[in-house]
């Protein structure tokens, strides 16, 4: 029964509709709206999965545009990953809706968000059903519109409201490279459909390029290195929204990307390498950063980066299995570990992990899913990330790649380090300030229990087989990167003196500092950018504007001498001739008496000369 | 002799200006409901005119032609077809909501209704003539009520644009009129019809004088559009203009440059358009990434929106250039949707305009809590222009790109990069005038009204409309841009 998959984006669209028209005189009856669409698209998405089981596939919708002589018609994709994500999606998607309910009760645009969440889900449905890369490309855009509303959501705080804008620009910029691809390809192989990406029939560099441009809409949207930087800024954004949108669902579409084009990558080497490097820079790089940040929230979102870093990783070299199935494990228990940090944050009101302590005895459900969630991304068997995290090692040992493999190997230390340092500094020892902590109500601790079963289940939806060398690496991880924590945190950092740790102090700055990659930005691109407009206003007002005033201006002047020319030289020519016709009258006029004998004495005159002349002349 | 719809609909507002001079001056109401009648009446013309339209012809539609001065073989002529079909809806539409829009002028309205009805006329029978000295009369009917639109009911500098405004665009015209005494007496026999002059009946010109002849053309058309370097009038008169002024310049003016592209000097000068496709492609370029930056840098909220005029209209460059389906399908359409847009911008302007009396970006701030339906529409309005897919603009974006990169590729990769820009001075607008903490000043603002919600809302239908279902308004254009790439032996793409 797949013939209904196109209807799972449609009943969030509805609910989208519905409660933005509606949404002042529904109030909280908004979120029932949106949360039954977000079932009703569940229980199709299940139909679907089933149908596909027994054989299902993809089918053509409608007809949309055409260019020229060919025509786009949109349909939908059923297969393996499509239907792995829309389960991902509709589950965390409705769980994470059920706990913003509890989070969002007394906010005064209550409506409004369920409203943006609905538009996201809609959107994001659309996403991974669509079969060619316009109709991505407009869910594509769709689910980074709702990001920007909804991190800019609580718009009265600046921060807010720039980091919005933030994480818009940033991604256009990866999806100005996506649209070129998508021209290229366009142009080259002449489709747009994902399912000729396989066998297009060029091999030539032309497609490579084209990858690479598709791959910059995956590393803006997945937070890649070096287009990360509106990831952590779009923590500003409620909580259940970091977790749906910039922790399970959006921020996977980059990698989602990848997987669905992942034809077209396998047949050019050249552009897949560069997948893994990116990936492999961005996993080290923002973990290294997690492991000093204080905030509770950035401390995940690079925790997110550095995950989808490690899934790109994957894919770049050629661990697809590895890669997607990650995709899926991460997206249970990274929106498991927001929604737990929003409960925390609920019920404390600050951000800073070392202002909390001690909260595990005053909040029992949210810290032990709380831990859950942590155990399950350190990779501990047998939770859901040990598969996942085992299957994408072992295939980037297997592939050949050493060096990544042991960027990997870090990046899960790391990982495992500072979520137990999170765990450790916040749910352990005493409280470090006045703060009431008390347990969230149950609309929001139900999903976090739901969402704990997943994390710790997830990992058997696919069979992996388990080999010794891995389980070994994944030991030595989890015991390396939690014992360290516990040393640092627990038994409080006594182990290493102070005179080694003050000579890394300069490399902690850095870190601290998040590489200083914003710095960079704003002083080589965003500066550069207001000026050129600037140069440009007024290039416009002084010189394309001014020749038109300086022509005006020469035209007139033109006329004031054309005037004085037509008055003195043109008008005086005019008088001249009458003043000599004039002054010709005055003289003939003199002739002309009236006295007969005058006239007669010129003419005597006359035949006098005539005569003289004839004399003179001889003839 | 059926029904002639299209006389009805270019002189319905000319009728009814007519009547509005016998009308006292004190009765106000009575002018009002005059001109909306008269607007809504062309309104509902060319609906009718969109239903009884059949779009799988390329053939000249509701066609009129009667005699008008036969000595010199001058015609009434009139005709309907995919490239104008569009784009006379779009008048239609926009004429009759800015007549809605203009509640709020309450000086000599007597005078102001009858020159915005002759304004109505003037652009509906641009659109509408199919003979060239038909065309060049109605071109400069637009001019003069234009003038005086800025220059009795603009603003501070109103003079000064709207001189600026009719001195540019009649020395535009006056190469234009050359150009088509030029193709007249080229002609055998002479002739002012376009068709006859585009189907090669009256023989084909040598190159060289359609070169010399397109470029008088293209002064009057780039004039209007405006292309680079003759943009400047285009935010003096958009800023000085009142409120349903500028929409219809914005929305239709502009829209008269582009057509003469597409009607005359597209399918008359073949060959010389050929040879202009690479200036073309590059003034787009020009026009899309210059415009977005010199916009990006305005404080002026009027002012930037022109300048984001000037950069949309580039993609209209870019398609017309590609000559390609796709292009021109791209090109054609994102006329009609920057015409829809861009009049929603400027309404929305105004209406803040009318509360605030400034339009200086940087004095708001967190208006979204105030006005939050205001918001929502702007919002809306905003993302469209910034091509956002899912609304119009993007589809008429792509299709020109895409046509575009078929013909010119690094020219089309640049021009890719002014949507960048695009996003970052529209949301760096929203962030300054919606977001972030309320500027005590605006404490008392009052949110959109009903009035000024029913200008915007059918706007707004259309945005979004085309944007998720683009073939509704592709449809109607298709089959005469596809003629018309055939005739000029661009590219079937």
């Amino acid at each position: 029964m797949v013939k209904y998959a196109h209807l799972i984006p449609l009943f969030p669209f509805i609910a989208f509709a519905i409660n933005i028209l509606f949404g002042r005189r529904l109030k909280k009856a908004s979120a029932v709206i949106s949360i039954t669409a977000s079932t009703i698209s569940l229980a199709i998405a299940a139909v679907t999965y089933a149908g596909f089981l027994k054989g299902g596939g993809s089918y053509a919708v409608g007809r949309w545009l055409s260019f020229g002589g060919i025509p786009l018609d949109f349909g939908v994709t059923v297969d393996g990953l499509s239907c792995m994500m829309l389960m991902v999606v509709t589950i965390v998607g409705t769980l994470i809706q059920v706990y913003s309910v509890g989070y969002m009760h007394d906010d005064k645009r209550f409506s409004r968000f369920f409203a943006y969440l609905s538009l996201f889900m809609g959107s994001m449905l659309g996403l991974l059903l669509s079969d060619n890369f316009v109709m991505l490309y407009i869910f594509w855009e769709g689910v980074g519109l709702c990001s920007y509303l909804l991190i800019s959501f609580w718009f009265e705080r600046p921060a807010a409201a720039k980091a919005g804008m933030k994480a818009f620009i940033t991604t256009r910029i990866g999806d100005t490279g996506l649209l070129i691809g998508i021209l290229l390809l366009f142009f080259s192989a002449k489709t747009l459909y994902f399912r000729d990406l396989g066998h297009l029939g060029i091999n030539d560099a032309l497609l490579t390029v084209i990858a690479l441009l598709i791959f910059c809409g995956a590393v803006g949207k997945s937070a890649q290195f070096p287009l990360h930087v509106w990831l952590p800024d779009a923590m500003e954004g409620p909580t259940p929204v970091s977790a749906l949108i910039h922790a399970a669902t959006m921020v996977a579409a980059g990698v989602y990307l990848v997987a669905r084009t992942y034809g077209l990558f396998i047949a050019h080497h050249g552009a897949l390498i560069w997948v893994a490097y990116i990936g492999a820079i961005t996993a080290l790089m923002a973990a290294t950063i997690a492991t000093v940040n204080n905030d509770i929230k950035r401390i995940l979102a690079y925790s997110t980066i550095s995950q989808l870093g490690l899934m790109m990783l994957a894919l770049g070299v050629g661990g697809y299995e590895g890669g997607t199935f990650h995709l899926m494990t991460h997206a249970f228990f990274k929106a498991l570990l927001f929604l737990c940090a929003g409960s925390v944050i609920h019920a404390v009101h600050t951000q800073d992990i070392f202002k909390m302590g001690g909260l595990l005895g005053k909040m029992k459900v949210t810290g032990w899913t709380f831990i859950i969630g942590s155990l399950a991304i350190a990779g501990v068997p047998p939770l859901s990330g040990f598969w996942s995290k085992d299957e994408m090692l072992s295939e980037i040992l297997r592939e050949g790649h050493p060096f990544l493999f042991a960027i990997a190997v870090i990046t899960s230390l790391l990982t495992a380090f500072y979520m137990f340092r999170l765990i450790f500094v916040v749910l352990f020892g005493k409280p470090r300030s006045e703060l009431h902590a008390h347990e969230s109500p149950a609309v929001m601790t139900i999903p976090l229990a739901v969402l704990a079963v997943f994390s710790v289940f997830a990992g058997f939806f696919k069979p992996v087989k388990v080999e010794y060398f891995m389980l070994g690496v994944s030991m030595f991880i989890v015991i390396g990167g939690i014992g360290t924590a516990y040393v640092f945190y627990i038994l409080g950092n006594k182990v290493l003196p102070a005179s080694v740790r003050s000579k890394f102090s300069f490399l902690y700055k850095i870190i601290l500092n998040k590489y200083y990659i914003d710095e960079i930005y704003e002083a080589a691109l965003i500066r550069p950018c207001m000026s050129l407009a600037k140069f440009a206003a007024s290039f416009d007002l002084r010189f394309v504007d001014g020749a038109v005033n300086l022509t005006a201006y020469l035209s007139m002047i033109a006329g004031r001498i054309q005037s004085w020319f037509d008055k003195y030289i043109v008008d005086g020519a005019v008088n001249m001739v009458a003043n000599i016709t004039w002054l010709c009258s005055a003289v003939f006029r003199r002739l002309q008496t009236g006295f007969i004998q005058n006239y007669i004495l010129i003419a005597f005159l006359g035949l006098a000369i005539m005569i003289l002349i004839k004399l003179i002349g001889g003839y | 002799m059926p029904f002639p719809l299209l006389t009805a609909i270019t002189f319905m507002p000319l009728l009814a200006g007519i009547i509005i001079l016998l009308v006292p001056k004190n009765r106000t109401g009575l002018i009002k409901g005059i001109a909306t009648a008269a607007t809504g009446i062309v309104l509902v013309l060319s609906i009718l005119m969109l239903t009884g339209f059949d779009y799988n012809s390329s053939a000249m539609q509701f066609s009129e032609n009667l005699s008008w001065i036969p000595q010199v073989n001058i015609n009434y002529h009139l005709g309907v077809d995919g490239i104008s079909i569009g784009l006379i809806f779009l008048t239609a539409l926009l004429g009759f909501l800015a007549c809605v829009g203009s509640y709020g002028i309450k000086e000599r309205q007597k005078e102001y209704y009858f020159l915005y009805l002759l304004l109505n006329t003037g652009m509906l029978g641009t659109f509408l003539a199919l003979d060239l000295f038909l065309f060049y009369v109605f071109w400069e009917v637009v001019l003069v009520p234009m003038y005086f639109l800025i220059g009795i009911w603009g603003g501070p500098r109103k003079e000064y644009a709207a001189i600026k405004f009719f001195i540019y665009t009649l020395a535009g015209s006056v190469f234009m009129l050359l150009s088509i005494l030029a193709l007249y007496f080229a002609s055998q026999p002479h002739t002012f019809n376009m068709l006859e002059l585009a189907s090669g009946n009256c023989g084909v010109f040598a190159k060289g004088f359609q070169i010399i002849v397109f470029a008088g053309f293209y002064l009057g058309f780039a004039i209007k559009v405006p292309v680079f370097p003759f943009h400047t009038w285009l935010p003096d008169a958009h800023v000085e203009a009142p409120t349903p002024i500028s929409v219809l310049l914005a929305g239709v003016l502009l829209k008269m440059g582009g057509y003469g592209f597409f009607r005359i000097s597209y399918p008359i000068l073949k060959d010389a358009a050929i040879y202009f496709a690479l200036p073309f492609a590059i003034l787009g370029l020009i026009n899309i990434v210059y415009g977005a930056f010199v916009a990006m840098a305005q404080t002026d909220f009027k002012k930037m929106v022109a300048y984001s005029s000037v950069s949309h209209m580039g993609f209209v460059m870019l398609g017309l250039a590609s000559m390609t389906i796709t292009g021109f399908n791209g090109a054609l359409l994102q006329m009609f949707n920057h015409g829809i847009i861009t009049g929603g911008l400027f309404l929305l302007v105004g209406v803040l305009y009318d509360r605030a009396h400034t339009r200086d970006i940087d004095k708001f701030g967190g208006l979204g809590a105030k006005m939050p339906v205001y918001a929502g529409v702007l919002t809306v309005f905003t993302l469209a222009s910034l091509g956002l897919p899912g609304l119009s603009g993007f589809v008429s974006e792509f299709m020109s790109l895409m046509g575009g990169f078929i013909s010119f590729r690094l020219i089309t990769a640049i021009s890719v990069l002014g949507i960048v820009i695009t996003a970052g001075y529209f949301l760096y607008m929203i962030q300054r005038v919606l977001l972030g903490p309320l500027n005590n000043a605006w404490t008392g603002i009052s949110d959109i009204n009903k009035r000024e919600l029913f200008t915007l809302v059918p706007l707004m239908a259309v945005v979004i409309a085309i944007g998720v279902y683009p073939l509704m308004i592709l449809n109607y254009q298709s089959a005469a841009i596809a003629k018309l790439i055939q005739d000029i032996g661009g590219l079937l793409l």
